[in-house]
């Protein structure tokens, strides 16, 4: 918990954040319209006597009363994919259409990419790339058991991304979940903060740029780019956002998100950000009682 | 134009036998008839769907565009293996498809259920076609499609994966 105290001069209520933080986080399911309606899984879920309750701002995404979701018949029938509350947030942003074509850059295990495909009706073409190839077959066995039928699985640094297997085109949206030292997980994982150093944060931010400037290039003029992260270092989010301003042709929009979240830092440790990371959304876990989150919206200017 | 069948890429599968270049290669007809001969699902099931082979009969179900051959790791749903006797689907395929299928569905009792996903044998009365099924229950109201079993001599023989298993 000492590393959130450089968190301190940035959260209001910096105590509630940290009671929040200790606190284990409730398990959590989002419904599969690919396979399944909301009725289906609750009238499922009733059958078994497990409890569960809706999120106020979307029907699809509930807290269950299980610690084993993944035992469950929803679950088994891909009805349902376990999943934190505050992971339904990035493709709800990018929030693609049907026959778009989309890119989720850094993709495994599959949690957005299954969401991205079930608000595209499993149709147009959905590219799910990660550098990790053990990772990828775990998005591979998700997308199946979820029956998304509209993606192509990648395995290349997202950072020097080819579009040649999908004909030189670029994409209407892409998403950069981005890897990160993962500090809102800590309700999750209590050992998230253990390996915690400075210098991984730094290092990992340029990897999130690589990642988030390549997401704006292969993204088509008027296009959307979402970038996320599950952690609070401003390092790792608007100093990442600030970059990619600088260097790519984008501009940061608001999220559209009916969540209560605080803005963007402009402000950190000596550095100014441009003022529009304002638009950014951080989601603190004493707030709705979920993990921790960062999400940002950019539109494609040339 | 393909060379043949190679395990490093996907090629999608002609339109029509005519129009096949690939010694063995199914035809997207051939599998699209199979499905309706074999579990009534209706043809239009598959609108939209282009099929993909990887590996010699291994096949795969893609809603998207991309130009064939394509050399990744991953497209779309693994669905169906061709190339030898019986075809069969994929425990995935029967659960997204099979909720269409109106042939040679098995219903289970919910104890049957936990035994079949468990990866159990089970002996089963069933009048009907011996060979790969879609088993199926009943959950909230919908007959939903667990997998494929295969029905040889009075029994029910799980084809649920390894990975795909659980006891409940
Ligand atoms: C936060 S996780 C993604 C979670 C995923 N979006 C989901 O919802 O299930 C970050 C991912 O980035 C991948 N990654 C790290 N560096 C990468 C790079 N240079 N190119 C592509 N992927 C990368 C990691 O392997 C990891 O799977």
């Amino acid at each position: 918990m000492e590393t959130l105290e450089r968190y301190r001069p940035v959260i209001d209520d910096f105590e509630a954040f940290l009671g929040a933080c200790r606190r284990p986080l409730p398990s959590a399911v989002r419904v599969n319209p690919i396979k399944a309606s909301v009725g289906e899984v609750t009238a499922a879920f009733d059958e078994a006597g497990v409890g569960w309750e809706q999120a106020a701002w979307n029907d699809r995404v509930m807290t269950v009363d299980t610690d084993r979701p993944g035992n469950t018949w929803p679950y088994f029938h891909g009805w349902v994919h376990g999943q934190e509350v505050v992971s339904s947030l990035p493709a709800t942003v990018l929030d693609p259409d049907p026959g778009e074509r989309v890119w989720d850059a850094a993709a495994a295990p599959g949690s957005k990419t299954t969401h991205l495909a079930a608000l595209m009706d499993d149709r147009g073409l959905l590219v799910a790339n990660d550098s990790n190839l053990g990772r990828l077959s775990a998005l591979r066995s998700n997308a199946e058991r979820l029956g998304v039928t509209n993606v192509a699985v990648t395995n290349r640094d997202a950072r020097n991304f080819s579009l040649k297997p999908f004909g030189g085109e670029p994409f209407d949206r892409a998403l950069v979940d981005a890897p990160c030292s993962c500090e809102g997980t800590i309700r999750k994982n209590p050992d998230a903060l253990d390996e915690w150093d400075l210098r991984h944060v730094r290092g990992v931010a340029g990897v999130q740029k690589g990642i988030l400037r390549r997401a704006v290039q292969a993204t088509r003029e008027g296009g959307t780019v979402v970038y996320s992260t599950c952690t609070f270092a401003p390092e790792e989010n608007e100093g990442v956002l600030d970059h990619v301003l600088g260097e790519e042709d984008c501009r940061l929009v608001e999220t559209g998100l009916e969540v209560e979240c605080a803005p963007g830092v402009t402000e950190w440790e000596g550095e100014e950000y441009d003022e529009s990371v304002r638009k950014a959304a951080r989601i603190y876990p004493q707030f709705r009682d979920t993990g921790g989150f960062f999400v940002a919206k950019l539109e494609v200017t040339a | 134009m393909s060379d043949g069948n190679s395990g490093q890429q996907f090629d999608r599968l002609p339109s029509t036998p005519d129009e096949r270049e690939v010694e063995g290669r199914a035809s997207r007809r051939e599998v699209v008839d199979w499905w309706t001969e074999r579990f009534a699902v209706p043809p239009e099931t598959f609108d939209g769907i282009a099929f993909w082979e990887k590996g010699a009969g291994k096949v795969w179900a893609f809603a998207g565009e991309v130009d064939s051959p394509v050399r990744i790791e991953g497209l779309g749903m693994a669905f169906m293996r061709t190339r030898q006797e019986h075809w069969k689907p994929t425990t995935e395929a029967a659960q997204r498809f099979g909720a269409e299928a109106e042939r040679n569905v098995i219903r289970l009792t919910r104890e049957q259920a936990d035994r079949f996903v468990a990866g159990e044998d089970q002996a089963i009365d069933w009048d009907g076609d011996w060979g790969y099924l879609i088993a199926a229950h009943g959950l909230a109201g919908t007959d939903a499609p667990l997998g494929v079993g295969l029905y040889l001599h009075g029994e029910l023989r799980s084809r649920i994966p390894k990975g795909r298993r659980r006891e409940f």
